[in-house]
């Protein structure tokens, strides 16, 4: 039984995420293979072929799988996926978009987003926004699956020397070209990788506000995130949005600041080892769930936290 | 231009589901229904390219049992011209739905599909992929914009660090992210009128697709329960809680 891995990269060097699914294709068991598509992507590959427990490194490096179009990566992986009996990819918006792709090309189902590892065979993975959790067996010959980050630790990066070989041939659908990409600047650690999380919500009033809560993030070395409402509102841009429909995060530490918690929003962020909530309403639904619960306005909060951390 | 919008009856957003007690499966019974808040935002986009002259008819699909007819007309109350429900018992996998709307869209031949990203109720996010790829077509998904020109559609998506544009020949197939509209309410004459639209139904068995699944539901349960936690009376105790006791900062 051997497991292909989807990485998710950006022809320089992998993402976080890889380094977790590598951690779910290990408890599954069996030989673990990293195919790295892109263009110009040497970097990329090596990269994998260092990480702990990958023992080869498929390399497709070609232009027509530069911005990981699914329409020209996933007849690829599926032309790869034969020899396998899993293929895996993170459950990020990359491997969201390419690996049903993928199962459909292969004529099989999905699971999505698993969240453990019951065996080889049977998985556990959220639905209706995280207030139930799944076991699904998937008896398919080839499994497909993506795997949520924020539910398996991190492969070490380094200690690893897989062999690489190249792979595929070029798929250009040529249905479907790249035209451009405006990325979010920030200097702070990934949201889906900090170890601290400082959220905030409507109650934060307007964008300006939000230098409150990165003086925060700062100090202790966190990511800024936000609830819908706050996304929405225009506050700050929607990469930020933590829920059901943003990004699912499980840091050490997650602080909610006005954000009355509503079930979108716990699904994103209810696994955080602890949860602090500031928050003026005191009957707000977001104490039924934080470890520590502060009632009090965040205007006066927030700037005597920042001092005394 | 045709334009196809698919929509699921789920549980409405509102409502917290649970675990059966024996496990078997979420509680559903006796529960609001509602049509899937990224469908609703398909139909809307759907809606806004027949009122700007890009879109000639909007078809709304829907594959479930009979009272998904209800989302249907509601479909059809918000703009949509008609309505197909393909009749389907039992809890459908999203291969299955695929194929079943791949069915549909080889009979309607549409230029133009929307479908939700995800729903809310299996989170899987993988029908408007997969019936993109066996459909052969180029997919747009999690669009927060889309523009139809030059017989292309270029759709602005939302992935993990901000935004990327690409440009998909049509015919293509587009899934909805929550920014892409602000879905409108029916008013109740659009919701009289739409109970005269025409609603079609096919089977999955006319449609010659086979809907048995090889992933299976075993069990069904509620989430970890975290422990009550407790309230801090100032800043102070909370910052000496954190570092003393939980130890996280």
């Amino acid at each position: 039984m051997s497991i292909l891995i989807v990485a998710e990269h950006d022809n320089a060097s992998l993402k976080a995420a890889t380094l977790n699914t590598v951690t779910a294709a290990s408890e599954i068991g069996g030989d673990i293979h990293i195919l790295v598509a892109g263009s110009d992507c040497q970097a990329a590959a090596d990269a994998a072929a260092s990480v702990a427990g990958v023992s080869k490194v498929l390399v497709a490096d070609n232009a027509a799988y530069g911005h990981q179009l699914a329409e020209n990566l996933a007849p690829l992986v599926a032309e790869v996926a034969g020899d396998y009996s899993h293929v895996l990819a993170p459950a990020t918006t990359s491997g969201k978009n390419l690996m049903p792709r993928v199962a459909a090309l292969l004529d099989v189902d999905q699971v999505s987003d698993i969240i453990a590892v019951v065996s080889a065979d049977t998985f556990k993975r959220p639905i209706y926004a995280g207030n139930v959790i799944a076991t699904v067996k998937n008896e398919e010959a080839i499994k497909v699956i993506t795997v949520r980050g924020a539910a398996f630790d991190a492969s070490a990066a380094e200690g690893g020397s897989a062999e690489q070989t190249n792979v595929g041939a070029a798929h250009d659908a040529g249905i479907s070209s790249f035209v451009g990409e405006e990325v979010a600047k920030s200097d702070r650690p990934e949201l889906t990788a900090a170890k601290v999380v400082v959220s905030g919500g409507r109650g934060m009033q307007n964008g300006d506000n939000f230098a409150l809560l990165e003086a925060i993030a700062d100090k202790v070395g966190g990511a800024v995130g936000a609830s819908r409402a706050a996304v929405d509102a225009g506050f700050v841009p929607n990469d930020m949005q933590v829920g059901q429909t943003g990004k699912i995060v499980a840091p050490e530490l997650y602080v909610a600041v006005g954000i009355s918690g509503a079930i979108q929003h716990l699904a994103g962020m209810k696994d955080s080892k602890v949860i602090v909530a500031i928050n003026k309403d005191e009957d707000a639904p977001i104490f039924q769930v934080a470890d520590y619960g502060l009632v009090a306005d965040l205007f006066e909060a927030l700037p005597e936290l920042s001092e005394q951390l | 231009m045709k334009v196809l919008v698919t929509v699921k009856r789920v549980v409405d957003y509102n409502v917290k589901v649970r675990a059966k007690s024996d496990g078997t499966g979420p509680e559903l019974g006796n529960v609001k229904m509602s049509i899937n808040p990224f469908c609703e935002i398909a139909v809307e986009e759907a809606v806004r390219l027949k009122e700007a002259g890009v879109a000639t008819e909007v078809v709304i699909v829907s594959v479930g049992d009979k009272s998904c007819q209800e989302q249907i007309r509601s479909a059809l109350a918000l703009g949509a011209d008609r309505g197909i429900h393909v009749e389907a018992e039992g809890s459908l996998q999203p291969l299955a739905i695929a194929k079943l709307l791949e069915a549909v869209v080889d009979r309607e031949e549409p230029e133009l599909i929307i479908m939700g990203k995800q729903s809310i109720d299996g989170d899987n996010n993988q029908t408007g992929q997969m019936l993109a790829a066996l459909t052969g077509r180029p997919q747009g998904t999690f669009a927060s914009k889309l523009d139809i020109a030059d017989g292309k559609a270029q759709v602005i998506r939302e992935i993990d660090g901000g935004l990327q544009t690409v440009s998909l020949a049509l015919p293509a197939i587009v899934t909805t992210d929550l920014r892409l509209n602000e879905p409108r309410y029916a008013s109740l004459p659009n919701i009289m009128k739409a109970k005269r639209k025409p609603l079609d139904t096919l089977t999955a068995s006319e449609l010659g697709v086979d809907t048995v699944s090889k992933v299976t539901l075993v069990s069904a349960e509620p989430p970890a329960t975290r422990q009550a936690g407790i309230k801090v009376a100032s800043v102070s105790e909370l910052v000496e809680k954190l570092k003393n006791e939980a130890k996280v900062i």
